[in-house]
């Protein structure tokens, strides 16, 4: 029987990667699943958390509680914004119990699909050259561990290469990027360097925000690498 | 110059370090190395894990009775022959060793490798009273012979390659081979025959401590190269200065330390030279012992709950080597004699967040660091926590409330993204290639993607689907 998902998609992939959202519902649709959109809904508060901004996001915390609340699954493509929510929101929310009763039915799409669909295969088809990078919230904060992975290697025509140095932080890190944008720039050189060696057309992740940074560091160098969320490819179809 | 903080903030310094292609290739290399081999035997232990948390456990319960412990310390190495003293900030500790050493005559002292001295500015404060403070760890002496400043807890010379200490070597030590060449060997040969003459005639050695045992009195060092134990053991008077941090109630508790900081550190199964001493022994080693009990600030940091536990740090710098900011701008940046992730969060907090502001923003947040903490210091959150300590700048602080403002609600977000879509008008084919202040720091580097024609809240509209 479907669940009924609500999805939480982000502030950045609403204004700036609507496509990413909408690949989400489709895959979810695609396995029989309810998908819907809590119109309230704004930012996690991530942002403001992690830039030292404790007040102000104490205030987008508890809206995003009250928004997302009166669901019982809670999907969104970033592991960056359900580790805020798992792992912040407890500690700056003014209802701690309410937030983490919203953190624990909150998932990453590649968490929810394995751990708690129990899919691997989502008859998705794209036969590209890929490369995968884990974000480091996703791997440090969730231990998605190697479900994106698997989600990836049951793709039909996909040729999977590994990315040397992977588990290397690409130099986003929220307002790091612009606070510190040299020492940013220079772990980004080193991200592009191994992802160009690997030879791919695509580099795919399950965060929009560091996609944007190694995205807009591979369109300036004009290495002709592509950026694409993971739910893009898993909503892929021939 | 105030050994915690550096004169330009973090961004500026990194800037000048990154700049330098010799330190990125040295850094890279050395940090990679250590990284690896920390890996390797950290892997073959099966009860890391709860090793991990045995650390965490002993210094969260030690710290929570800290008063209590450090007064057993001091009652079991005074009945032991040794002397206690209290130093509240860097300037009394200073004093205290200053006139200790002055007392004995001696115009020379030796040093063991220590992080607590370098902390207090020990070094320049013996050489303004006239008595030379000699570093007898390798890296140590290369950093002193070249005027230079540490840049690792754990490696100090980390900055430097062979070739650089080949001529340091040359250019300042008396008597050094004409024909010395840069073979690791014949560097340490040098470097032992240079500290032999020091051992052999200093009267007074100074030491840190990285844990001292409070139900027996007993201090204990860790180091790899047996220089250490040459100063502990050789001259008449022994003068240690360890922070307040360092005891532990039980010696039962260095099974658990002896075993996490070898592997954590240097990646080696155990530690070379462990020295262990309790107060004064007749007839055997230095016949006269001070023990200074150092503050600097540690009393504060104990007092915030969510900050207190950097000061359950035993020193390993495991998270310096697996940082990626660490590896690409080296220690120097950091302008504090604690750099790296765990510099980030102790400096700030030692010094007041006001002297160190820039700090708590010297990371991405990866999280590196904290999976590799033998003590587990959630050094990420301590960051967040410490960052909304620190003093906003005025610009960021209006962008941040207005972001805040707009992001309250639904209706004040679609009129934000209502605003951002005009930034369409900026791009070419899809990217943004340039943007005025402060912005322009984005696509200095990199392109920016245009705002998207439609939200998807707008989709989502347009395809009438399900609330």
């Amino acid at each position: 029987m479907g669940m009924r998902i609500a999805l939480f998609a982000t502030c950045l992939a609403d204004a700036m990667f609507p496509e990413v959202a909408i690949a989400t519902v489709t895959v979810l649709e695609r396995l029989g699943h309810e998908v819907v959109f809590p119109r309230g809904q704004t930012c996690c508060g991530q942002m403001h958390i992690n830039t030292g901004y404790q007040r102000q996001a104490r205030k987008l915390v508890g809206h995003h509680v009250d928004v997302f609340e009166p669901y019982d699954a809670i999907v969104a493509p970033s592991g960056s914004c359900v580790g805020s929510v798992r792992h912040q929101h407890a500690a700056i929310a003014r209802d701690p119990v309410l937030a983490e009763r919203v953190a624990a039915k909150t998932w990453e799409l590649s968490e929810f699909l394995v751990d708690v669909l129990g899919v691997v295969d989502v008859g998705a088809s794209f036969p590209h050259r890929v490369t995968y990078h884990p974000t480091c919230h996703s791997l440090r904060m969730l231990r998605v561990g190697d479900k994106p992975l698997r989600l990836l290697r049951a793709v039909r025509g996909i040729e999977l290469v590994e990315l040397p140095a992977a588990d290397q932080c690409c130099g986003f890190g929220g307002t790091f990027a612009l606070k510190n944008a040299d020492t940013s720039a220079a772990m980004l050189a080193d991200k592009m360097r191994h992802i160009v060696q690997t030879d791919a057309e695509v580099v795919t992740a399950g965060d929009s925000s560091c996609l944007m940074h190694i995205g807009g560091g591979l369109s300036r160098a004009g290495t002709g690498v592509r950026t694409l969320h993971l739910a893009q490819i898993l909503a892929s179809t021939l | 110059m105030n050994p915690l903080h550096g004169i330009e903030p973090f961004p500026v310094a990194a800037r000048k370090a990154l700049a330098d292609k010799q330190l990125r290739r040295n850094l890279g290399h050395a940090t990679a190395t250590i990284r690896d081999k920390r890996a390797r035997v950290v892997a073959e232990v099966p009860d890391w894990e709860e090793l991990r948390r045995a650390g965490e456990a002993i210094k969260a319960a030690t710290m929570a009775r800290l008063d209590e412990h450090l007064i057993e310390l001091e009652k079991q190495v005074t009945a032991r022959g040794g002397r206690v003293h209290w130093a509240r900030d860097a300037a009394e500790a200073n004093r205290i060793v200053t006139e200790l050493v002055q007392a004995t005559g001696a115009r020379e002292v030796v040093k063991v490798k220590s992080m607590a001295t370098q902390e207090i500015g020990l070094n320049e404060a013996l050489e303004a009273a006239g008595i030379a403070a000699v570093e007898t760890d390798l890296a140590e002496l290369i950093v002193q012979l070249g005027h230079d400043r540490p840049s690792h807890i754990l490696v100090p010379a980390i900055h430097r390659n062979r070739t650089e200490i080949r001529d340091i070597f040359l250019r300042e030590m008396s008597g050094v081979d004409p024909d010395l060449t840069d073979d690791p060997r014949q560097l340490a040969m040098a470097a032992r025959a240079h500290l032999r003459a020091k051992f052999l005639t200093a009267k007074v050695a100074v030491s840190g401590a990285n844990f001292a045992v409070a139900e027996t009195g007993t201090i204990a060092v860790v180091e790899s190269e047996g220089n250490g134990r040459m100063c502990l053991t050789l001259p008449e008077t022994l003068i240690t200065v360890m922070g307040i941090e360092k005891v532990v109630p039980q010696w039962t508790d260095l099974e658990v330390f002896l075993q996490l900081l070898p592997r954590s550190s240097t990646g080696e199964r155990m530690n070379p030279y462990t020295s262990t001493w309790t107060g004064v022994t007749p007839g055997d080693g230095p016949q006269e012992f001070h023990l200074v009990l150092l503050d600097n600030g540690r009393t504060s940091v104990l007092a915030d709950e969510v900050g207190r536990s950097a000061l359950h740090c035993i020193r390993c710098s495991a998270c310096l080597n697996v940082c990626p900011v660490y590896e690409r701008t080296g220690g120097h940046a950091y302008g504090s004699v604690y750099p790296g992730p765990i510099g980030a969060i102790l400096s700030p907090q030692l010094t007041g967040i006001k002297n160190n502001a820039s700090l708590p923003y010297a990371s991405t947040l990866c999280g590196a660091c904290y999976d590799v903490c033998p003590v587990r210091i959630d050094i990420p959150t301590i960051l967040v926590h410490l960052r909304a300590q620190a003093p906003a700048p005025a610009a960021e602080a209006v962008a941040m409330a207005g972001v805040a403002w707009a992001m309250a609600g639904p209706r004040r977000f679609r009129f934000a993204e209502f605003l951002l879509r005009l930034g369409r008008l900026l791009g070419r084919r899809g990217r943004i290639r340039r943007l005025p202040p402060p912005l322009s720091a984005w696509t200095a580097s990199r392109d920016l993607p245009v705002p998207a024609a439609q939200t998807f809240r707008q989709w989502w509209r347009s395809a009438r689907r399900p609330q």
